[in-house]
């Protein structure tokens, strides 16, 4: 096995996809001749054409729209939304049409869309090229959201999701995509949808995240284990529906729980989280439920000083895990 | 070009046979009279909601017949009874789904009445917030463009759908890759209350068609030949590769925007005078005037529709409501495990 990135684990995903089945297309803005302006589709117009990688006119909710009624009669497009932050114009698709199509005409129609979107911060894109937007999204039911924190995890579930019947949101940290590097099975290879992933085992806390913050939760944990304390950490991968039982077992398991995430804290996914910990696991609790995030603040201010204040980082993390394990 | 007589086209020139008017006369009627039903009923305390079709079955049943059913794609509105009934919506699941009962094909008594949706019939799904199902339209017919198919994508909206971004953004799409679409403003001239003069600025919103690379009529819309000569075209258009067509048909709406509105932001007189380019009316006229059918039949006619109302009527109101545990069905794929 080779060692990839993110973005080509995400990019195989795609080859590996449109190699094998014809109803899959990828469109957006600049997807075709330029690649993207990631390079995420580099090469994928030149070799299944342009309308197999279509480059689109700058509008948002006809990128998923026009997906939707091509995904009705059989397609399965795969929409790119540059950055996740102008996913916005496209949201009444998305709320109002894609995730209802199947309840509203009692399973009649279907609509198997996926919509990936790089989102996060870190890397000087200011307040609208760093935003967290998968609240937004995280309590329609009828979307599934997913958020994979490794080139490996990144390739499984994107397949997972471009066969998936229903709509999936795909968000894709965009300082990922060339940071983080590992081994990532060649040819077809799939990762379950809704299933969370334990990327450490510990015995004194657990930390539960997602997307870039599980590498920066694993760094720290590294950090922390020179401390005597041994993290667990538990990926959620999918953030919507979330794993219920995996969020439960590894609260459960050493009963002092910190959440994270890069996103503004109030109503994020970690909220969410928090309840079901709250809900579940009380008795098994030795401590408070300890929550990391960014400030609520409109978004990520670009001067690197303010930047910085603003993310989540491997420092951050390991001084409140440290700060959970002596509690 | 769109007259404000009441004078309609030679169905011959057209391209139209006797039995053509017939049948096109047939399904105006029942959706006039299904239409009425549910008032009716609404009004008697028996049904929440309607949403009214009345006086636009001449543009939905001149564009639905010319189109391939078997093979054409529709994107309706809520005002499309006469156009669903014709693409093969039946007048018990137009009352099933009226009194949200548990046969209701579109939904399954999930949605109100009139959001419309039947795969079997080439019916897509629609939810109530506009336009949105313009766009839907124009991915279909971005399939048959790409899997180089000989079928056509039609979409409906009234004039106040105009406004929205997805109409632009649809159009413009449309025009961009020459897709084969239609869309139908359906334009009665009110959104709910609020007059043309207070919706756009220009003359005719067909003049858009222009602006976005696609071919542009305006017509008459209570005019069921004239629409379905402009839908014929436009087909023939689509399926020759030459593009979309943006068709505003201009039209009437007889009735309240919907059973919860009073229709007091329009004069009585404008309401009494509205009835003149009653389309059903007109149609009737026409047909009698052209000797393509006797009074007979007409009373032979209302008797048959009369009698499939009220057995649809009866037959839903007799039907199951949906199980309360059905809310939770259908949210996504439920994969049978074992």
């Amino acid at each position: 096995m080779a060692k990839i990135s993110y973005l080509q684990a995400i990019h195989q995903a795609l080859d590996f996809e449109m190699g094998q089945d014809d109803s899959v297309f990828v469109l957006g803005e600049d997807v075709g001749k330029k690649g993207g302006v990631f390079k995420v589709t580099a090469g994928l117009q030149e070799k299944y054409g342009e309308m197999r990688c279509l480059d689109t006119p700058l509008a948002e909710s006809n990128i998923v729209g026009t997906s939707i009624g091509a995904a009705m009669m059989g397609k399965r497009p795969v929409a790119e939304i540059q950055f996740a932050d102008y996913i916005l114009p496209a949201t009444n698709q998305i709320l109002s049409e894609a995730a209802k199509i199947r309840y509203r005409s009692n399973n009649d129609w279907n609509c198997p869309i996926v919509i990936r979107a790089p989102f996060g911060g870190g890397i000087h894109g200011a307040l609208y090229h760093s935003q967290s937007v998968e609240t937004l999204f995280t309590s329609t039911p009828g979307l599934k959201v997913v958020v994979p924190s490794t080139p490996a995890d990144a390739k499984g579930l994107l397949i997972s999701a471009i066969r998936d019947n229903d709509p999936v949101l795909f968000f894709e940290h965009k300082k990922a995509y060339r940071l983080l590097k590992e081994e990532v099975p060649e040819g077809e290879y799939t990762v379950p949808i809704g299933k969370a992933d334990t990327k450490r085992e510990g015995d004194d806390i657990t930390v539960i995240t997602y997307g870039l913050c599980v590498n920066y939760a694993l760094q720290a944990a590294e950090r922390l284990a020179k401390d005597g304390y041994e993290a667990e950490v538990l990926d959620l991968r999918t953030i919507y529906p979330l794993d219920k039982e995996s969020i439960i077992k590894a609260a459960s398991k050493t009963g002092k729980v910190l959440l994270v995430t890069e996103d503004n804290l109030e109503g994020s996914v970690i909220s969410e989280v928090a309840a079901i910990v709250a809900e579940n696991c009380l008795y098994d609790l030795d401590a408070p439920i300890m929550r990391l995030a960014g400030p609520d603040v409109p978004s990520m201010p670009y001067a690197p000083p303010m930047e910085d204040f603003f993310m989540v980082n491997p420092d951050k993390i390991e001084a409140k895990m440290k700060e959970l394990a002596e509690h | 070009m769109y007259k404000e007589d009441t004078t309609l086209l030679d169905y011959k020139e057209a391209g139209l046979e006797s039995e053509d008017l017939k049948n096109m006369y047939r399904t105006m009627y029942l959706a006039r009279k299904l239409d009425e039903r549910m008032w009716l009923l609404n009004r008697a305390g028996k049904l929440p909601f309607v949403i009214s079709c009345q006086g636009q079955e001449a543009t939905q049943v001149g564009a639905g017949y010319a189109l391939d059913r078997e093979v054409d794609i529709i994107s309706p509105y809520y005002r499309d009874l006469a156009l669903v009934t014709h693409f093969g919506m039946t007048a018990e699941e137009t009352m099933l789904s009226a009194f949200a009962k548990k046969g209701d094909i579109s939904s399954g008594g999930k949605q109100m009445p009139s959001h419309f949706s039947k795969k079997l019939c080439n019916i897509m799904t629609q939810g109530s917030s506009v336009t949105t199902q313009l766009l839907h339209a124009v991915g279909a017919s971005f399939k048959f463009k790409m899997d180089g198919e000989k079928r056509v994508a039609l979409t409906t909206l009234g004039e106040g759908s105009s406004n929205q971004g997805d109409f632009h953004e649809g159009l413009n799409f449309v025009g961009v890759h020459d897709l084969p679409f239609i869309c139908i403003i359906e334009n009665n001239k009110y959104a709910i209350s609020v007059p043309r003069e207070l919706q756009y600025g220009a003359d005719k919103l067909s003049d858009r068609a222009l602006g976005y690379g696609m071919h542009g009529e305006h017509i008459d819309g209570n005019d069921p030949i004239a629409v379905y000569k402009a839908v014929k075209e436009a087909r023939e258009r689509a399926i020759n590769g030459e593009g979309g067509t943006l068709i505003e048909a201009m039209s009437t709406r007889l009735t309240a925007h919907s059973s919860d509105d009073d229709d007091s932001y329009r004069e009585k007189e404008e309401r009494e005078s509205m009835k003149e380019t009653d389309c059903l009316v007109n149609f009737r006229t026409y047909i009698l005037d052209k000797g393509v059918a006797e009074e007979a039949w007409f009373e032979e006619l209302e008797k048959e529709i009369k009698a499939i109302v009220t057995d649809a009527t009866k037959a839903a109101e007799k039907a199951p409501y949906p199980d309360a545990r059905e809310a939770l069905t259908h949210v996504y794929e439920e994969v049978q495990h074992g």
